[in-house]
Order: C-alpha cells, then sequence, then structure tokens
C-alpha cells in the first residue's frame, strides 16, 4: 500500500477517534479556552466529535497531493458543522482567540500520537507533522473567519435597525412639527433625516419645525454642515427652523469651530423653541387666572 | 409669450406658474415678460408656484434666483411657493440656498405674508 501524505493522520483519527476527541478537550481545558462556563461538558464534548468527524471526513476525500482547500466540496461537511459551531459561540459571547485557540488545540494530541508510532522515519514524522500543522491551521483561519463573519452580521443587522427607529417627526401642536434627534448624525443618517423631515412637512402642511438636538454627543463640523443643511431644505419647502437644545458647552464648540447658522434661529432648550413656534403660527401662552 | 407658463395677477401679486416640462428658452422667454409686468403693474410682490417641477437643475435654480433679484430691483418680493421635498434636497445639495427668495407651503400662505407686509 503506497504512503499517502495522510495514511498515517487517518489511520489515527480513525482508530482512536474517542482518544483523540478526549485529549483535544482535555488540552482545551489546559489551555484555558474551555468555557465550561457557557458549554456543559456533554456539550462540549458531543460539538467536538462532530468536528472531528467532518475534519476526518474531509482529510480523507479532500486532500490529493498534499494539497487541499477548505473550499472544496469534500469540506462541506466541517464548514456546515463550523458554521453552526460558530454560531452559537458568537451568541454565548466566546472571543476570537478562544475560538481559534481551542481549533489549534486539536494539534497536541495529534502530535503525541504521531509520535508514539514506532513504526514511522524520522523524515516522513516530519512531513506528517507538517501536514497535520497545515490542516489544522486552515482549519482555524477558516473557524476565525466564520467567526467574524458572524459578527459582522450582528454589526449590520443592528446598525440597521438603529438606523430605521431613530428618527422620528412628531407633531407637537398643529403646524408645529419637532425632530428629536439623538445619537451621532453621519450622512447616511442625516439624508433619512432630512427626507422624512420634508415629507412630513408637505403632509401635514407645518409652518415651523423643532430640530432638537439635546441627544446629540457632538457637534463637529460635519454634523452642524448637516443639520444647516436640513435647515435649509425645510426653508426652500417654505417652513421655517428652529434648532434647539443647544448646550452651553455645544454652542462654545460651534463659535471656535467657526460654524456660521446664518438666519436659522437657534434655542438653548426645546421649551423655548415651543413658545417661540407657537407664536409664529399665531398662538398665545396664558396662565390661567384662576389658582 | 409660451403657452406653458402663465402669469396671473392675484390680488397685489403675480402668480407664475412654472410647469414642469418648460424649456430653457421658455424660462428665459418668462424672464423677460415678468420684469415688464412687474414694472407695468406696480405689484408688492411675485409668487412662484414651483410644486409641478419634479426636477431641477442648476440651471432652472439659477434663472430662480435672477428673477428674484429682477423683482427685488423693481420692489417686489419673490416667494417660491410648492417646493417638493426631492427638489428641496437638489436645491441643497446643488448648494442654490437661494437667500434672495422667500417661501412659503402653499399660494395662501404666501398671499397672508403679502398682505401683512
Amino acid at each position: 500500500m503506497p504512503q499517502t501524505a495522510t495514511a498515517n493522520i487517518l489511520n489515527i483519527l480513525e482508530s482512536d477517534f474517542s482518544g483523540v476527541v478526549e485529549e483535544w478537550l482535555g488540552t482545551q481545558v489546559k489551555e484555558g479556552v474551555k468555557r465550561s462556563d457557557l458549554f456543559s461538558d456533554s456539550e462540549s464534548r458531543a460539538q467536538n466529535q462532530e468536528l472531528l468527524k467532518a475534519f476526518t471526513k474531509g482529510v480523507r476525500a479532500g486532500v490529493v497531493n498534499e494539497e487541499f482547500s477548505l473550499d472544496d466540496d469534500e469540506w462541506e461537511d466541517l464548514r456546515a458543522v463550523l458554521a453552526d459551531v460558530s454560531k452559537e459561540r458568537v451568541g454565548r459571547g466566546v472571543t476570537p482567540t478562544e475560538m481559534a485557540t481551542f481549533v489549534l488545540a486539536l494539534k497536541a494530541p495529534l502530535f503525541t500520537r504521531l509520535e508514539a508510532m514506532t513504526d514511522i522515519e524520522s523524515g516522513k514524522l516530519i512531513s506528517d507533522v507538517l501536514m497535520v500543522t497545515r490542516l489544522v491551521d486552515a482549519f482555524a483561519i477558516y473557524t476565525n473567519e466564520i467567526f467574524i463573519g458572524e459578527r459582522d452580521q450582528i454589526i449590520e443587522r443592528q446598525r440597521q435597525e438603529m438606523l430605521e427607529l431613530s428618527t422620528p417627526v412628531v407633531e407637537l401642536w398643529d403646524r408645529v412639527l419637532t425632530l428629536p434627534l439623538i445619537g451621532t448624525l453621519d450622512s447616511a443618517r442625516a439624508q433619512e433625516v432630512m427626507e422624512n423631515l420634508l415629507e412630513t412637512i408637505l403632509e401635514r402642511q407645518a409652518e415651523v419645525v423643532i430640530m432638537d438636538i439635546t441627544g446629540v454627543g457632538t457637534v463637529d463640523t460635519q454634523v452642524a454642515q448637516h443639520l444647516l443643511r436640513a435647515a435649509a431644505a425645510v426653508r426652500l419647502m417654505g417652513a421655517e427652523c428652529i434648532i434647539s437644545g443647544i448646550s452651553p458647552m455645544i454652542a462654545q464648540t460651534m463659535v471656535q469651530l467657526g460654524i456660521d447658522v446664518g438666519t436659522v434661529s437657534t434655542r438653548s432648550s426645546i421649551r423655548t423653541a415651543l413658545a417661540d413656534a407657537l407664536q409664529k403660527v399665531g398662538y398665545v401662552i396664558k396662565t390661567s387666572e384662576v389658582s | 409669450m409660451s403657452g406653458v407658463t402663465s402669469i396671473n395677477l392675484v390680488e397685489n401679486a403675480l402668480l407664475v406658474s412654472i410647469q414642469d416640462d418648460v424649456t430653457d428658452t421658455e424660462i428665459v422667454e418668462l424672464q423677460d415678460t415678468l420684469s415688464n409686468r412687474i414694472a407695468k403693474e406696480n405689484v408688492k410682490g411675485v409668487i412662484l408656484d414651483i410644486s409641478s417641477l419634479e426636477i431641477v437643475d442648476t440651471f432652472v435654480g439659477r434663472v430662480i434666483a435672477q428673477l428674484a433679484g429682477i423683482s427685488k430691483l423693481l420692489a417686489a418680493e419673490t416667494y417660491v411657493v410648492g417646493m417638493r421635498p426631492a427638489v428641496a434636497v437638489t436645491l441643497v445639495e446643488l448648494g442654490m440656498y437661494l437667500p434672495e427668495t422667500r417661501t412659503a407651503l402653499s399660494l395662501t400662505h404666501a398671499l397672508t405674508q403679502l398682505r401683512r407686509a
């Protein structure tokens, strides 16, 4: 029987499967990456068994002339299992380092078993070790990629959700709208906020719009630019814009940055802005005489 | 005078409705006709109704600004009314804030402001 590059490795994986799984688990404990707080022993064991089974299958069919690629069809099982395992681990808060070390821990049991095989000559031993290293490294890199991809998806989803729930336009009074801005104001959000606002002005025939920036943490030139552009568009539509919620801190920053608000009215609190707005649409605020 | 754009006297102002399919030549003609009528009829304001305009470019933006400039010299205020949200966004993106014009949501609003003036 010709000695293929993976014959010895396959031999180990197939003849001593549960032994490798146990030692892999053992190494994970030693390296401090087995999260007993997140996964029960039986859960970890089941995961490792599944991964190793898929890995063995890949090694058996997917390595041709010492070459392999985890993107090939032969490795499909491993990719599927990995996707599941990674998803679960991301969900439970495992770090990327722990995830990588977890996979790399597989090297130790394979090395010790190769070493114990007395019938291998030393040249062959080295090439076998090299093969194990390449296989497990590829495995670990692929794992990390899936792991990071999983996280990216979560971030993207959250970003999308934030964008959607962040721009309510509220009708405060007849013909008076307010737009409470919260968080950061980047270009994409500013655009969405502006379009939303202009549509509402048209729909409600609003005459005064109060843009409240109490919830905006910092105002830099970029943010100011977005605000003033929105105010200009509001004016072009025929409504008036008041920017409220300018804290003393923000006022100082704006002056230091040399931001000119032009003809846009600014107020420190939404309270004074509202009083102004009501006056502009023809209402008077009076205290009741009976008190 | 072009058939697409009409100029009507409403109260003490000239109401100009600019249609979406207005051509560049027509809009230049309009400038001429309008300035003559402002001078002749001695109005207090010019109301540019652009509610049917769906697309603007820098040319239209500049013509509106020029119309406003001309009216101001002839002692009439220009009110731009009925601007669509998309048009407002485009003008702001082009950096044309039209500072020399007044704006109003609708014809009624513009007339109310003109009466007050």
